[in-house]
């Protein structure tokens, strides 16, 4: 069993957990993710590892409550265990060789780019970290993002932080002022990763981008996570998770993640029906 | 005097219009009194071909002669002595092209029906207090199995009835293989694999699930563990699509992902978190048991039409001649010498339908089967909702990514040799799919054991 070693409120719906899970811990590698299931009968998730310690075989990860299996997950305390936890899946990011670097995260993606952050910082490569949020509230791991960057700027879309703007917008803004990337590395929605490559695209700045697709094993056996990439089908699990911006279809892609939406919401329904009555026989 | 009845004995099954609306198990097995009616019908021959018909050379006239005097767990200990499956190869095996082709009676009349009378033993067995295997004294070797599923599991069990301390590591939650995430409920329950998955314990293998050999460890990190030979069964689990345009619609799967989200992750129970498409109109494309197991599955979770649209004629079809009469059976339509043009989509990209060509049979292709022709102006649209590609699998890369030194084929197969499964790295052994590519389960379990012989003899001449 996986047992949660920690568990924290990063912001109103985004928890941190850090897991236990040694065989994982061992081999992640930034860019990699995992599959958990809450108990018995529920449904395969994939999420991207956060952070791991390969000497205490501890992983992070990190996660939004949006959905049914998230929620249930995000209801389990410290000493708690995970049903299954299965990794490190997808190729890890190819970082070797990068000088300079745009990391670019929005929202919860901040957190999946922070490992690449945190690599590259490493590995003495410059990182221009540019964060996006809906408003300062909901700003997470400053901290962390402050100590794996050279140059961190986040933005709200609000202008509550008193940096109001897309990611995007600085993106350009710091392309223009000169800054020579050697690649932009984007992740966080579909969409904003799209619009991302849209800016690199002119400027003919390699771009990863991270795709986060639906998928049940994580092998590559089931082939529900398959993207169009530059007219040929692949697989997120085992050809990525990692693609060329510049390359990837992400109108379909963004069709696909949309394909259970109402069976999803079907399934948040029945869990709060459940909860409440829960609470009525508590009652 | 022998039963010379020329049919065989009637297996009792659910009504077509009943059981496909659920997922219980279709056919219901003989009543001891069936069995030793049928047993009688064995004219116990000397020269026995129905042994040299299976892949792992199940007793069969002995076990016959012990379900005809009633002694119901004999013929169980008759059948386990060579293969550690039976009540998943009495339900799931080919019995007609195998054991049940060679049969003397199968020349004047039907064989006898073997592949039901071992699913009877076997669930006798199981349900009459057969006694639990003892773990037999260990002697001190480390074996490693890769997947958990019919090939690995065969290997695993006979090398710890030898003695071996064996590790089998499945990339899924859950051990079984296609036993547990494709063959479908109402075909082969998962109650029964799961009891053979237990047999494999108390003769003390030891399963690692969530272990993805080659990320979590690859095969030289096991060796490096103390593992001193390992089989790789790790199966063909990668689809196939079918190569035109509009594939990547919702709506579309491959039959892998349908079978896995009912199967495995029980779609097909009221309240399951696992979202699946509860589609009205169906398409499956291809002819084998796959897209048997797939259509069934669809018309049982509610579609109204459903259709097998394979591009050969009825006679090419490769499934079992048993699911092809029960798919008929529950209403599944067959669009013979059909092919896919196009899957259609609406602006929500939806899946709508899909462009179809008629076909004709030309000149036989470098597989002996005579090769499907388009016929010049026959397209025509079916209306669908959902279309499933089950066109094949072929083996995962991971292994051989990650395996310096392990000698793969053109078509991603590892190269091991039938008799031994022995491959191009020194101490790795493999079998099933992964080497031939999609085949049987009985299959994939004869490689099995002869592997585990040849692990056997590979560990001794090393000492």
């Amino acid at each position: 069993m996986y047992q949660i070693l920690k568990k924290q409120t990063l912001n109103a719906n985004t928890k941190l957990m850090v897991i236990d899970a040694p065989h994982v811990a061992r081999k992640a590698e930034p860019g990699q993710f995992i599959i958990l299931r809450v108990s018995e009968d529920g449904e395969r998730i994939p999420l991207t590892i956060a952070d791991y310690n390969r000497e205490t075989g501890a992983v992070t990860i990190i996660f939004q409550e949006v959905g049914a299996t998230t929620m249930a997950l995000g209801a389990l305390n410290e000493g708690d265990c995970l049903h299954d936890f299965v990794g490190p899946l997808g190729k890890a990011s190819e970082l070797e060789g990068l000088k300079k670097v745009a990391v670019v995260g929005g929202g919860l993606g901040c957190a999946i780019a922070y490992p690449q952050a945190k690599k590259l910082h490493e590995m003495g490569c410059e990182v221009d970290l540019i964060a996006g949020f809906r408003n300062k509230d909901i700003i997470i791991l400053e901290d962390e993002m402050k100590a794996a960057s050279t140059n961190l700027y986040i933005m709200t879309d609000d202008g509550s932080n008193g940096n109001k703007g897309f990611v995007t917008d600085k993106l350009k803004e710091l392309i223009d002022a000169g800054n020579q990337y050697d690649a932009v590395i984007a992740i966080g929605p579909m969409i904003m990763m799209k619009f991302v490559s849209e800016v690199t695209r002119p400027y003919g700045i390699k771009t990863i981008v991270s795709m986060n697709t639906i998928m049940v094993d994580g092998t590559g056996m089931c082939g529900g996570c398959r993207l169009t990439v530059g007219g040929e089908t692949k697989f997120a699990c085992v050809d990525g998770p990692d693609f060329d911006g510049h390359l990837v279809d992400f109108d379909s892609a963004m069709r696909r993640g949309a394909m259970y939406k109402a069976q999803e919401k079907q399934a948040v329904e029945r869990r709060e029906d459940h909860c409440n009555l829960y609470k009525m026989e508590v009652k | 005097m022998a039963n010379m009845n020329p049919n065989k004995m009637p297996m009792p099954e659910q009504a077509p219009d009943v059981r496909n609306k659920n997922f219980d198990e279709v056919t219901l097995g003989y009543t001891p009194e069936m069995a030793i009616e049928e047993a009688q019908r064995c004219l116990n021959c000397k020269h026995k071909p129905c042994i040299t018909g299976c892949p792992v050379q199940v007793k069969i006239p002995e076990f016959i002669a012990l379900v005809a005097e009633g002694k119901f767990l004999e013929a169980a200990a008759k059948i386990k002595e060579t293969s550690s499956l039976p009540a998943v190869c009495g339900r799931v095996c080919p019995q007609e092209t195998q054991c049940e082709q060679k049969c003397v009676r199968g020349i004047k009349g039907e064989p006898v029906a073997i592949g039901r009378l071992e699913r009877f033993v076997a669930d006798y067995a199981r349900e009459h207090g057969e006694e639990k295997p003892v773990k037999p004294a260990s002697n001190g070797h480390k074996c490693a199995i890769v997947g958990a599923g019919p090939a690995g599991l065969t290997c695993a069990g006979d090398l710890a009835r030898m003695g071996y301390e064996v590790t089998v590591f499945e990339a899924l939650h859950t051990a079984g293989g296609v036993l547990m995430y494709g063959i479908p409920e109402f075909r082969l329950p998962k109650e029964i694999v799961q009891k053979e998955i237990d047999t494999l314990k108390d003769l003390g293998v030891e399963f690692v699930l969530n272990f993805v050999v080659g990320r979590s460890e690859t095969i030289d990190e096991l060796f490096e563990d103390g593992y001193e030979a390992i089989f790789v069964g790790s199966g063909a689990g990668l689809p196939s699509f079918l190569g035109v345009p509009g594939e990547n619609a919702n709506g579309v799967y491959s039959a892998n992902e349908y079978l896995t989200r009912i199967n495995l992750m029980k779609a097909y129970k009221d309240g399951s978190d696992t979202p699946i498409f509860h589609a009205h109109k169906v398409a499956v494309v291809g002819g084998g048991n796959v897209a048997m197991d797939a259509a069934r599955c669809a018309k049982r979770m509610g579609a109204e039409e459903v259709y097998i649209v394979y591009r050969r004629s009825e006679k090419e079809l490769p499934a079992r001649l048993e699911e092809i009469h029960h798919a008929k059976e529950e209403g599944i339509v067959f669009k013979f010498l059909t092919a896919p043009l196009e899957v259609l989509s609406d602006e929500n990209y939806n899946v709508t339908g899909m462009k179809c060509q008629q076909m004709e049979l030309g000149e036989p292709d470098a597989s002996g089967r005579r090769r499907p022709v388009p016929v010049e102006g026959s397209e025509f649209t079916l209306d669908l909702d959902c279309v499933i590609a089950a066109i094949g699998t072929s083996p995962n890369p991971l292994i051989r990514h990650t395996t310096p030194g392990l000698d793969t084929n053109r078509k991603g197969c590892i190269i091991a040799d039938d008799e031994h499964g022995i491959t191009s790295k020194d101490g790795v052994f493999a079998g099933g799919d992964a080497v031939t590519g999609a085949a049987t389960v009985i299959l994939a379990m004869g490689a099995g054991k002869r592997a585990a012989a040849a692990m056997d003899e590979y560990i001794k001449n090393k000492q």
